[in-house]
């Protein structure tokens, strides 16, 4: 039987050639994604290594939890603490580090790294001032001796073509400042090696813009010989000042390569999720593969059966024939996959704008053989079905005279239970959006997708008879085609059903990223009557000069800061937004339920939102009791209840009854209302009055929806590229599905071909019968998708995003419809060649 | 009884316009060591309104030479002619056009489209050429056939015979010059198959119909008005109104000769 089984898969390499394929896409998506993140997650485990090289044990301030009922933030440690340290009898070194964000602009005044990686430190010149940063190598120049002095690392200095000597701008919280290149080092900084930069101010100054003078954010010891990491550390511990702790380097290691793992990991799960939907998808074509073969070796599996093959033998004959394609294909997919790993490191070097650290390529034995396993167990168990409908064949059909036995089995059974299914899951989706209920929702659309694919055969046949009347244009190629697409609907539909999954979740996650945008549009233009949104790269915190400078010129008629502290409010902990009390109105329209913005500006008065007001009862006039950032206690006399949204929401009152009890007073965001309105040159104007400055940004409200839009475009382009393998691999199956079909009707396209039917017209059955199903599956994706993403984005609506509503993207729709219908051309362009290659005389004649 | 002719020399008597006319046709497979000689300077010539049998035994070329006749295989040298037109000088889609337009077919098995019904399978070269079938006639050649009936069943859910017959239908419905049949009764029984060679000859006798068959069955070369004889890549013998008898009589001499030589 095994000879049998191996002769078979060599006699149809051809038609196999489309199955292996299939598998071989969704082993290599597979095996790309560990591939992928097993090496970066190395690289960046041993470039963190390096990095904690220096660092025995650490002093660090705790971090509080965000439940934490203590509302100022945890102190930085001071100089005697590391005095202390560097006493310690286990000490050598000590290195006091203070650092936080710090933008350098490159020659055209952009700023460098996008404002996430860039950093700015202190140049630790040892206690005495006069040492050196073992952790800064000076590659040219001067480390920065005063406040007019910067360092920056090589990768920022060839970026940006800055030399030592060049004075570049600079910037920590606003206000611009020119600073001199003194010198030019090299680090081993993981922020830098993924595309940020680095600038280093002498020990004074970093203390100054990063903390406050005198002060670190974390002091790193290095112990001396025969000190361990531990005994160091349990030296550390008694001269800990209240609110920190002391961690063994090692330690720091171990947490920085378990956070590197997490967010691989969190990746590697996205991404294996999407190389699950085209194995899954591969599964339709394997099967469908496998029962064509079936149907096409019936008088062969029948004589074996009449010779004395067991039923069991002929269905392990098939599986044995699935094992030998699915290890073919596995191994294929694994080597495509390195490929794509290594393919998708330099993809990410190059548009990440960084680099990934260097390390070499990892293929574990984990992944080889979850790889192979994964593609040979996906295979086999996709012809299970066929393999034992195969066993059921007759030894009779042998003798025969019938080709190819007409399947009209009743699919009354089938047809049932899909209604069954489809009904209830559609049921399920449509409670789970009253009820608010996720899981509902997502096992409410897993039974309506299953539903679906069951009844797809049920569907095919009005569906594509809708069509007919267009099909009609194509004469004779058209009404063959239609009639060639619903004789065997169980195939039509498989076929229809791989390429169905992928346009479903394409259309969906369309469908939902349009009603977010809408809704974010929406809450953007409605709820903020200012000009300009005034905040920094990074969103951090502006300094409170930003504002200043920005009221003082005479463009600017009003504005009005943002800025939040946390308080105790009633007991609960939330946070309260200061604003300048007089100016709001003109900057924002809020829908008040009761009262108004009147009053706020008088002092120890507030606007709450509705949701809070209804927690609370809190009406106009309601005392509200409020603790302090500071740990002082005072009460706020409500003024006005508004609708809340996602930008605008909670406690609102005035800075000046707020400031006296902030820590450090700085401005999440700055709302100005200019004389002229929203222009270009009014946008230069403000810049340029900020002293063209890289941290902050200048958006209107077109930027803000713009800058949404981006972010959300390009989430959805990423989840279209990772479904793109999925189409990719239903392409395949129409191909698969249409070249057996053409191989089996090689008689009928002979007879057509005599009677009269030209190149051209078998070329256009075979086409259009390809288009037919193509859209058949594509009209179903995108329904299917459109109904997702109606119910998706209810529950979205209700979770809290009150601004969101459906909106269809015809467009899109049309685009995937016109897509579909390019699956359909593409897929056929090889089998309508061969239909209308085929020999006519050796087609004719009878067996 | 005829008298045994040269391969090549024969030449018909013309009591009729020619249908077709093959003229030194030759058609050889293969190169060198493997060339196969299939026909060798056949000429010949089918008469309008006759029912012409082409018989020889296997691998005597009579499926080759109706195939090259018919325009569905390509000639080595020579000539085939459809009333007019030289077949040799057409390109694939004219051809098609001629096969289309001019000529009907009855082949062994594999007649029908196993999706259309009787009556779409009879109007399908017609439907192929975009042209409206002329309904009087359609009506006569399918009561003539005797599918009245069964138009709207689709061919599994007809007999052997019965799809013969709409297969002859077809082959009458566009009146196209020539029909050639290639063993149109070889998967029947007698019954069915007399039928069918029936309705062959009335379509002669009574609808002008030209008719060219090949067949290895004496009985059904019988219906024939005239049986050309094929051994070896050459016409061996013309022998007009056989019967069953003489045919086979004819063939029992083949054998003999073959077993001689």
């Amino acid at each position: 039987m095994l000879r049998t089984a191996l002769r078979n898969v060599l006699a149809h390499k051809g038609r196999l050639m489309m199955t292996v394929l299939a598998v071989m896409l969704g082993v290599a998506f597979v095996a790309g994604t560990l591939v992928f993140t097993s090496t970066i997650q190395e690289a960046y485990n041993k470039s963190s290594e390096k990095g904690f090289d220096h660092v025995d044990v650490a002093i660090q301030p705790i971090k509080r939890d965000a439940d934490d009922e203590k509302l100022k933030p945890v102190d930085n440690l001071d100089q005697r603490t590391l005095d202390k340290a560097a006493a310690l009898p286990g000490t050598k070194s000590v290195i006091g580090i203070v650092s936080g964000f710090t933008g350098i602009a490159d020659k055209k005044g952009s700023l460098v790294g996008d404002g996430w990686g860039t950093t700015g430190a202190n140049y630790y010149a040892g206690q005495d001032g006069k040492g050196t940063d073992p952790r800064y190598p000076m590659k040219q120049g001067q480390p920065p001796r005063n406040a007019n002095e910067i360092a920056i690392d090589a990768k920022t200095a060839d970026r940006t073509g800055y030399k030592v000597g060049d004075t570049v701008p600079v910037s920590v919280d606003g206000p611009v400042r020119e600073q001199k290149v003194s010198g030019v080092f090299t680090t081993d900084d993981g922020s830098v090696q993924a595309g940020g930069s680095l600038v280093l101010f002498d020990n004074t100054t970093a203390q100054k813009l990063l903390a406050d003078p005198g002060e670190y954010t974390e002091i790193q010891l290095s112990a001396a010989a025969g000190t361990s990491q531990a005994k160091l550390q349990s030296e550390a511990e008694k001269i800990l000042p209240p609110e920190s702790k002391a961690v063994t380097g090692q330690k720091l290691a171990d947490d920085q390569s378990k956070m590197i793992e997490a967010q691989t990991s969190g990746m590697q799960t996205a991404m294996l999720a999407f190389a699950g939907i085209s194995l899954f998808v591969g599964i339709f074509i394997i099967a469908n593969t496998f029962t064509m073969l079936v149907a096409q070796r019936t008088k062969e599996l029948a004589l074996m059966r009449a010779v004395g093959a067991t039923r069991r033998q002929v269905t392990r004959s098939v599986l044995i024939e699935a094992f030998s394609v699915g290890s073919v294909a596995s191994v294929a997919g694994l080597a495509a996959g390195v490929g794509i790993a290594v393919g998708l490191r330099s993809l990410l070097g190059s548009v990440g704008g960084g680099e990934m650290p260097d390390g070499p390529l990892v293929v574990s034995p984990g992944t080889v053989v979850t790889t192979l396993v994964v593609g040979v167990l996906v295979t086999v168990l996709a012809a299970w079905l066929p393999a034992r409908r195969a066993a059921r064949i007759p030894p009779v059909a042998a003798m025969g005279s019938v080709h190819a036995p007409a399947t009209t089995r009743s699919l009354v059974l089938r047809n049932t239970l899909g209604a069954i299914l489809a009904g209830g899951g559609a049921a399920l989706v449509v409670g789970a959006i009253s009820g608010d209920d996720s899981k509902m929702m997502g096992l409410g659309a897993a039974l309506l997708l299953i539903g679906v694919f069951v009844l797809t055969p049920l569907l095919s046949r009005p569906m594509i008879a809708a069509a007919a009347p267009v099909l009609k244009l194509f004469k004779v190629s058209g009404k063959l085609a239609r009639l060639n697409a619903v004789r065997t609907p169980r195939r039509t539909a498989a076929t229809a059903s791989a390429l169905m999954i992928g346009l479903t979740l394409i259309t969906g996650m369309t469908v939902i990223a349009g009603g977010v945008q809408h809704a974010i549009d929406k809450m953007a233009t409605g709820s903020i009557k200012a000009d300009y949104a005034i905040s920094m790269a990074n969103f951090s915190t502006l300094s409170p000069d930003v504002e200043k400078r920005l009221d003082a010129m005479d463009e600017v008629e009003v504005s009005s800061p943002f800025r939040t502290s946390p308080a105790l409010v009633e007991g609960d902990k939330e946070t309260l937004t200061g604003v300048n009390g007089s100016t709001i109105s003109e900057l924002t329209s809020l829908e008040f339920t009761e009262g108004s913005w009147k009053g706020v500006s008088e002092g120890n008065k507030a606007i709450v939102d509705t949701d809070m007001a209804d927690k609370h009862g809190w009406k106009v006039g309601s005392k509200v009791d409020v603790a302090y950032e500071d740990g002082k206690r005072g009460a706020l006399t409500v003024t006005g209840v508004y609708e809340g949204n996602q930008l605008i929401k909670g406690i609102q009152m005035d800075t000046k009854t707020l400031d006296p009890h902030m820590s450090k007073v700085a401005d999440l965001q700055i709302m100005v209302k200019t004389t002229d309105g929203a222009s270009d040159a009014m946008k230069q104007t403000l810049e340029k009055g900020l002293g063209n400055n890289p941290v902050v940004t200048v958006q209107d409200k077109q930027d803000i929806s713009d800058g949404i839009a981006q972010v959300i475009s390009i989430l959805l382009n990423i989840l279209y590229g990772l479904l793109a393998m999925a189409v990719i691999v239903a392409v395949l199956g129409v191909v698969n599905t249409l070249a057996m079909s053409v191989f089996e009707r090689s008689q009928e396209i002979g007879m057509l071909r005599a009677i009269g039917l030209d190149r051209p017209g078998i070329k256009r059955m075979v086409r259009l019968e390809s288009l037919v199903i193509s859209l058949f599956g594509g009209v179903l994706g995108i329904g299917l998708g459109v109904f997702f993403g109606w119910s998706a984005g209810e529950l979205i609506a209700g979770a809290g995003l009150d601004t969101y509503e459906l909106v269809l993207p015809w467009g899109r729709l049309a685009l995937f419809l016109a897509l579909a219908a390019l699956v359909g051309v593409l897929a056929a362009l090889w089998p309508a060649r061969r239909a209308a290659k085929m020999d006519m005389l050796a087609a004719i004649k009878a067996e | 009884m005829t008298t045994p002719i040269q391969a090549g020399a024969y030449a018909p008597a013309s009591h009729g316009i020619a249908a077709a006319r093959a003229t030194d046709l030759s058609k050889v497979y293969g190169e060198g060591e493997t060339k196969v000689v299939a026909l060798n300077q056949v000429s010949v010539e089918f008469r309008q309104a006759e029912f012409t049998a082409i018989m020889g035994p296997s691998g005597s070329g009579k499926s080759t030479l109706m195939h090259c006749m018919a325009g569905l295989d390509s000639i080595s040298s020579g000539s085939a002619q459809i009333g007019d037109t030289e077949l040799t000088s057409l390109k694939d889609k004219k051809l098609t056009q001629l096969r289309r337009d001019r000529i009907g077919f009855i082949f062994q098995a594999f007649n029908l489209l196993p999706t259309l019904n009787g009556l779409e399978n009879i109007t399908l070269p017609m439907d192929i050429a975009g042209r409206k079938p002329d309904q009087q006639w359609l009506d006569r050649v399918i009561e003539t056939v005797g599918l009245s009936g069964r138009l709207k069943h689709r061919p599994n859910q007809l007999s052997g015979g019965q799809q013969q017959r709409v297969a002859v239908a077809r082959a009458l419905a566009s009146q196209p010059e020539i029909i050639f049949g290639d063993e149109p009764t070889g998967n029947l029984d007698s019954r069915s198959g007399a039928e069918v060679l029936g309705f062959l000859r009335n379509s002669v006798r009574e609808l002008g119909q030209t008719v060219v068959m090949v067949t290895h069955d004496p009985v059904a070369a019988g219906y024939a008005d005239r049986v050309v004889f094929l051994a070896d890549g050459s016409i061996v013998d013309d022998m007009p109104n056989p019967t069953a008898e003489t045919v086979l009589d004819r063939m029992k001499a083949f054998d003999a000769k073959g077993r001689v030589s």
